[in-house]
């Protein structure tokens, strides 16, 4: 970042600081003349959207702790307090609640783009790994959010969540009572989770940095999958990106607000207007919607690994259903060497396309039998998309890697812009 | 093989059967218009007036509506003077004094709706070991809202024959389970209407949903209203900023 070679600024302002700390030169290097891919497509919008929810959400959700009470006493008249007497305070809770959801629908926009373009392959390994690693902070810190308000949900959620811990042998007891500050959970599980909420999303924002750091060493990707060959391949991020960016929120965030102003609490659970009580159990314990497809995961495994025939167990169905369920996402940190195949591009491997679109569809079944009771038919369909997503990573991407092969590649991305041009027409 | 796979499709089969069958004890909620759906919904404030008085002449006698201050009530068209006098009604605990009692006063403006019992165990003592939930909340904290409140108020009906309820239970459609404690609440004419207004069961449960809802989302009109000048700005917004971002590009494609 220290620039060696600086080009003076005419604003005497702008250069007396310059030239003492070099803001300006940065600023102009990393977002300014940038070369950015020129052929871009709206889902690289999804980058800069989920950084506009980070922000988003710090700023509101610093606000709201300035009207919250962490007791179990106080935390829920404490919101609803926000939701009827501070002045706004339904508009700032509704935007950090939906805020949430929308986080996540920007991010898992963002993980699917990178999926299919096969962002995450070499050189790109490390920018893809911090990524994972915001996204496992991101899933803490909702978690640990959807606990602050104690109601019914938020208490039972973090019952049913925390007890998970207890299935790991030998060390899972002491973990989920360091997690809950007790025997159970109860106004220090309140307090911990409200401190480390409070906490999280700061430590996403330094790794949010180093992320867009590693992305500038290495430049971005682009629907094509080939590397820029030079500066006809290229376009200064400004005004070209800055510009293509804000139209992209400003659609994001007007649907956002659709939700913020006339169904705030669509995406949520009923029961979390009950305050939380310890002696009444809700018929269905279900986590926040983007949390489905993993607590499906969790309960896929329903039977105990051990030796057929016998009584040995190895791995009692409660751990199963655990570690498949944070296997489900360490496995992304491998991601970069289970699909080694050298074409980055979906565009270009018709069977890993089919194989990512299956794997979409499975997700999304997943998210759908995550919301059920875990009976009859939704055990089956939960084990049959746990089955996939599991093959999808450990089996299909090291098959595809060596079998598959590729379409014929566009020899840069300049050629491939004007081919499209001349068969497609002018377009924007 | 085949026996294999026959048995694994019983399997399968079997509890979907089952969750059929149950299905005839699941809620059922039934449809209702009111004036706040909608993007430009808006409460009917003759509605909310008396569906209050409802909720103050039956609803309250075991409900408490903790959350709801005789203060709010401005929102349903009382003035200053009114919510004065409505709220000197009640009787509430205030204190300590200087000389370290606690006494009763008339309830102020500031003060929140009196509940019925001192605490929960008072109330399910009251009640059978039922507890009747506070309704601040309760259009948020049920599934279908308001048209669940109008369900449960107007879904009493005879139990079928081979359903058995024990003392103290109702049968009612809407309620999950279709046992509810509470007695059929409402009957036609209990109450007296001076705006000409049918004094049926339905008007009754319809009116006091309403007041339910704005107990529930006070904000609600405020919200919708702001709600669509910024979905206006919004959509004006995105277009000159796709108008920009055409014209910008126009010679890069």
């Amino acid at each position: 970042m220290a620039s060696g070679n600086r080009t003076p600024f005419k604003n005497p302002v702008v250069e007396w600081v310059d030239s003492r700390l070099p803001l300006f030169t940065l600023m102009n290097k990393e977002y300014g003349v940038f070369p950015t891919p020129k052929n871009f497509n709206y889902f690289w919008n999804f980058g800069a959207i989920a950084m506009f929810m980070l922000v988003t959400m710090i700023v509101t959700g610093i606000v709201l702790a300035m009207n919250y009470a962490a007791h179990t006493a106080h935390a829920f008249d404490s919101v609803e307090r926000i939701m009827r007497d501070v002045n706004f305070g339904w508009l700032i809770r509704y935007i950090h609640m939906n805020g949430a959801s929308f986080f996540f629908i920007a991010v898992y926009i963002h993980i699917f783009r990178g999926m299919y373009y096969g962002s995450y392959k070499q050189p790109r390994e490390l920018l893809w790994m911090l990524g994972v690693l915001i996204f496992l902070l991101m899933m803490a810190t909702a978690f640990m959010g959807y606990v602050l308000p104690w109601g019914q949900m938020s208490y039972w959620g973090a019952t049913v969540i925390t007890n998970l811990f207890s299935a790991f042998p030998v060390v899972g007891e002491s973990i989920v009572q360091l997690l809950w500050g007790g025997f159970s959970v109860d106004n220090p599980t309140l307090n911990r989770f409200f401190a480390l909420h409070y906490l999280l999303p700061f430590v996403i924002v330094g790794v949010v940095f180093l992320h867009v750091w590693a992305l500038h060493v290495t430049g971005s990707n682009n629907p094509l999958g080939i590397d820029v060959k030079g500066p006809q391949d290229t376009l200064p991020f400004h005004p070209y990106y800055t510009m293509k960016d804000t139209f992209g929120l400003v659609v994001f965030i007007a649907i956002y607000a659709l939700f913020i102003f006339f169904m705030p609490n669509q995406l949520g659970h009923p029961d979390n207007y009950t305050p939380a009580n310890p002696l009444v159990t809700p018929p269905h314990i279900v986590p926040e919607w983007y949390f489905l497809p993993y607590y499906a995961m969790l309960r896929a495994i329903t039977f105990d690994i051990g030796i057929p025939f016998t009584d040995i167990v190895f791995i009692p169905a409660k751990l199963g259903g655990v570690l498949t369920m944070f296997g489900s996402i360490l496995l992304w940190f491998v991601l970069p060497w289970l699909d080694t195949h050298p074409v980055r591009s979906a565009r270009f491997r018709p069977q890993f396309r089919i194989a990512l679109w299956v794997l979409v569809a499975a997700f999304i079944l997943l998210g759908v039998v995550g919301g059920k009771p875990p009976e009859g038919i939704w055990v089956i369909l939960g084990q049959i998309g746990t089955l996939y997503y599991f093959a999808f990573f450990l089996v299909i991407l090291p098959l595809l890697s060596r079998k598959e092969k590729a379409l014929p590649l566009p020899p840069s991305i300049h050629e491939a812009v004007l081919q499209q041009k001349k068969s497609v027409g002018v377009q924007a | 093989m085949l026996r294999a796979i026959l048995a694994i499709a019983l399997l399968a089969g079997a509890p979907l059967a089952v969750q059929a069958s149950e299905s005839s004890h699941t809620s059922v909620i039934p449809d209702v218009q009111f004036s706040f759906e909608g993007p430009f919904g808006s409460y009917d404030k003759a509605a909310l007036q008396r569906g209050y008085k409802i909720y103050r002449q039956v609803c309250s006698a075991c409900h408490s509506m903790k959350r709801v201050a005789f203060r709010n009530l401005e929102a349903l068209g009382y003035n200053e003077a009114e919510i004065k006098s409505i709220a000197a009604e009640y009787s509430v605990t205030d204190g300590p004094n200087d000389e370290g009692e606690m006494f009763e006063r008339p309830a102020r403006a500031s003060d929140y709706f009196k509940s019925p019992y001192p605490n929960d165990n008072a109330a399910k003592y009251a009640n059978n070991g039922a507890l009747p939930p506070d309704l601040s909340l309760i259009t948020k904290a049920r599934f279908g809202g308001a048209s669940y409140v109008y369900g449960i108020l107007t879904g009493y009906e005879e139990a079928p024959d081979d359903f058995t309820l024990m003392t103290g239970q109702h049968y009612n459609k809407t309620m999950s389970g279709h046992v509810i404690a509470m007695a059929p609440p409402l009957s036609a004419d209990m109450i007296s209407y001076e705006d000409g207004t049918p004094q049926t069961v339905n008007q009754y449960a319809h009116d006091v949903a309403t007041f339910l809802t704005w107990a529930a989302e006070p904000e609600m009109e405020q919200r919708k209203k702001m709600g669509v000048g910024v979905i206006i700005f919004l959509l004006a917004f995105a277009g000159i900023m796709y108008a920009t971002k055409r014209k910008i590009w126009a010679d890069k494609h």
